[in-house]
């Protein structure tokens, strides 16, 4: 199937995953495909406290970000925004809410045709 | 216990989780390979409170007897110790009973000996309370400052170990450790910690074989091999089809942890900022420079959870494409005549009880952080209660049960007649938990938090 639309961040990685670090904390990975994947998705001027605030509600103050250039890895850490388990805790292992992230797009890729 | 210095120590971690099962063969070859120890995780706070809460094991007995009993034939055989952490999921008092009986179990049919230690983790609130009241427990972020009552609300509370205890327990005779809560990390790190071993490439070992085969090419493939020396530690995968690669070890540095860079533990603080990993052969991995840097003050971690209501469920299913074409107004409609009809029949103000609609296979993972646009194919309704008895919780879904029966849209001048699952649809669930603790206590020793019970010699008849 072909697929004209912006490339998305899940198109530049091999994987990106989310999970519970501890009862308190999410933290999420991307691993970039090559150095030109890892260079995009550690711009801080694209992927930065506040684009991940606006993706997750949060407040970027609490977010902690690592950039990994040896494994072409972003990773992102922020407290539970509901407690684990709780009434509203759609996510137990916080292992699904790497999507939002996953599918942002790129900027200056709105016009890319991706298989 | 054998406390002459050596040259080396390896460690045999089956998988990242007792219970979760592995191939027999794995462990044959590692012995094959010189273990020195073998050691399993046998909990985790990863699937929430209730595990604490409740004092129950999330893995079933069988599953679990079945990997200790190749464990426990293994070590015997090789005259190597065993080193569970975390017994029970939670690590309570009752988890530690709960494995030590399997273990009675194994070692009677198997006519085995050995002798086991067990560590209870379990804290007293009264005596944590003196410890506040004494400015020796700390607030870990995000959490705030700690509450004497919070204390005397939790159900379980446990104290995270480090390797001190298990040492202490090994250097005492044991051949079984059953550690209750501990870190993941300390059940791999103590036995090469008593032989000598460098504290940093010890400790990050013990972080890349917590989950056993998680570090390699096929997770799914058995468990590892560390060997640990005085310049840092190899790693391999005991399947000899699946590989360590540089990889593979570094990114599991990553897994589950919020700083990929540091860890603490009770004595310390781990750094990996300047390890290097490089691949040794096509299966092998080398990894040095790995730090550890003493702390000043020696601490344990605390785990509570108290209960935060009762809950009961309730699950219906929508195909109707007349609804599903504007499903967020249905639940709107949905929650709104809940609370009216909650209001009238029992007389329940809003701030009395909570309840949460999740709408699965349109936005129920994700809730409003959903990007994906359209309508759904189907949808299934589930209501969730929480109210502060068991019975309340029920009420309201029976109050709700005629709605997500038969609730229409308002433009519908007919009553549809919606998907119930299960008759009858509610489902008690009984308390609900929440964690309520992320807090450190500063030790006076080491180990005076836990307590070291040894086992008579098994008897067989």
């Amino acid at each position: 199937m072909t697929e004209t639309g912006p490339t998305t961040l899940a198109d530049l990685a091999l994987e990106i995953r989310s999970k519970n670090a501890g009862p308190f904390w999410v933290t999420m990975e991307l691993f970039l495909r090559d150095e030109d994947g890892y260079r995009v998705a550690a711009d801080e001027s694209f992927l930065n406290e506040h684009t991940v605030a606006g993706l997750y509600g949060i407040d970027a103050a609490q977010i902690q970000m690592f950039r990994i250039p040896s494994l072409h890895v972003v990773k992102i850490s922020f407290p539970r925004p509901v407690s684990q388990a709780s009434l509203r805790d759609r996510d137990i292992h916080s292992g699904q809410h790497h999507v939002p992230l996953a599918l942002l797009p790129v900027p200056g890729t709105g016009n890319v045709v991706r298989e | 216990m054998d406390n002459e210095p050596v040259d080396f120590v390896t460690v045999l971690a089956p998988n990242g989780m007792l219970g979760a099962g592995f191939p027999e063969a794995t462990i044959e070859r590692g012995l094959r390979l010189g273990a020195d120890v073998i050691s399993v995780d046998g909990g985790s706070t990863d699937s929430g409170p209730y595990y604490l809460g409740a004092s129950q094991p999330k893995t079933t007995r069988a599953a679990v007897a079945r990997d200790l009993r190749i464990l426990l034939k293994a070590a015997a055989g090789a005259g190597i110790p065993l080193i569970v952490g975390s017994c029970g999921t939670s690590g309570t008092d009752d988890g530690v009973d709960w494995v030590a009986d399997i273990v009675a179990d194994v070692q009677a049919d198997e006519g085995l000996e050995l002798r086991v230690a067990r560590i209870y983790s379990e804290q007293d609130a009264g005596e944590l309370k003196k410890r506040l009241d004494a400015g020796r427990i700390h607030a870990l972020p995000p959490t705030g400052e700690l509450r004497p009552e919070t204390l005397d609300n939790c159900t379980h509370i446990v104290g995270v170990m480090g390797h001190e205890p298990i040492v202490a327990a090994l250097e005492a005779g044991a051949d079984v450790v059953l550690a209750g809560r501990a870190t993941d990390t300390a059940i791999a790190a103590a036995y090469p910690l008593m032989r000598g071993m460098p504290a940093g490439p010890t400790w990050h070992a013990a972080k890349i074989i917590e989950c056993g085969g998680q570090c390699t090419t096929n997770p799914r493939a058995g468990g590892v091999l560390a060997t640990i020396d005085a310049n840092g530690f190899s790693i391999e995968p005991l399947d000899p089809t699946v590989a360590c690669t540089p990889v593979s070890v570094a990114a599991h540095m990553l897994y589950e942890t919020a700083n990929p860079f540091e860890m603490r533990e009770p004595d310390g603080t781990l750094d990996v900022r300047e390890a290097a990993y490089t691949a040794r052969d096509d299966r092998t991995v080398r990894v040095e420079g790995s730090q550890f840097h003493v702390a000043e003050q020696h601490t344990i971690k605390l785990e509570g959870a108290r209960i935060a209501g009762y809950e009961t469920m309730s699950f219906t299913a929508i195909r109707d494409p007349h609804i599903l074409a504007d499903i967020e107004a249905w639940a709107d409609l949905l929650s709104t005549v809940i609370k009216q009809r909650v209001e009238q029949t029992i007389g329940l103000s809003q701030d009395k009880y909570a309840f949460d609609v999740r709408l699965y296979g349109y936005n129920a993972v994700l809730g409003d952080l959903e990007p994906a646009q359209g309508a759904p194919r189907e949808v299934g309704v589930m209501l969730l209660v929480n109210a502060p008895d068991q019975a309340t919780a029920t009420a309201v879904a029976k109050i709700a049960n005629p709605l997500m029966l038969h609730l229409p849209t308002a433009d519908m001048d007919y009553l549809p007649s919606l998907a119930f699952a299960t008759s009858p649809a509610e489902i008690e669930r009984g308390p609900a938990y929440e964690f309520v603790l992320n807090h450190v206590v500063d030790s006076v020793t080491p180990t005076d938090m836990f307590r070291i019970e040894f086992e008579e010699a098994a008897h067989h008849d």
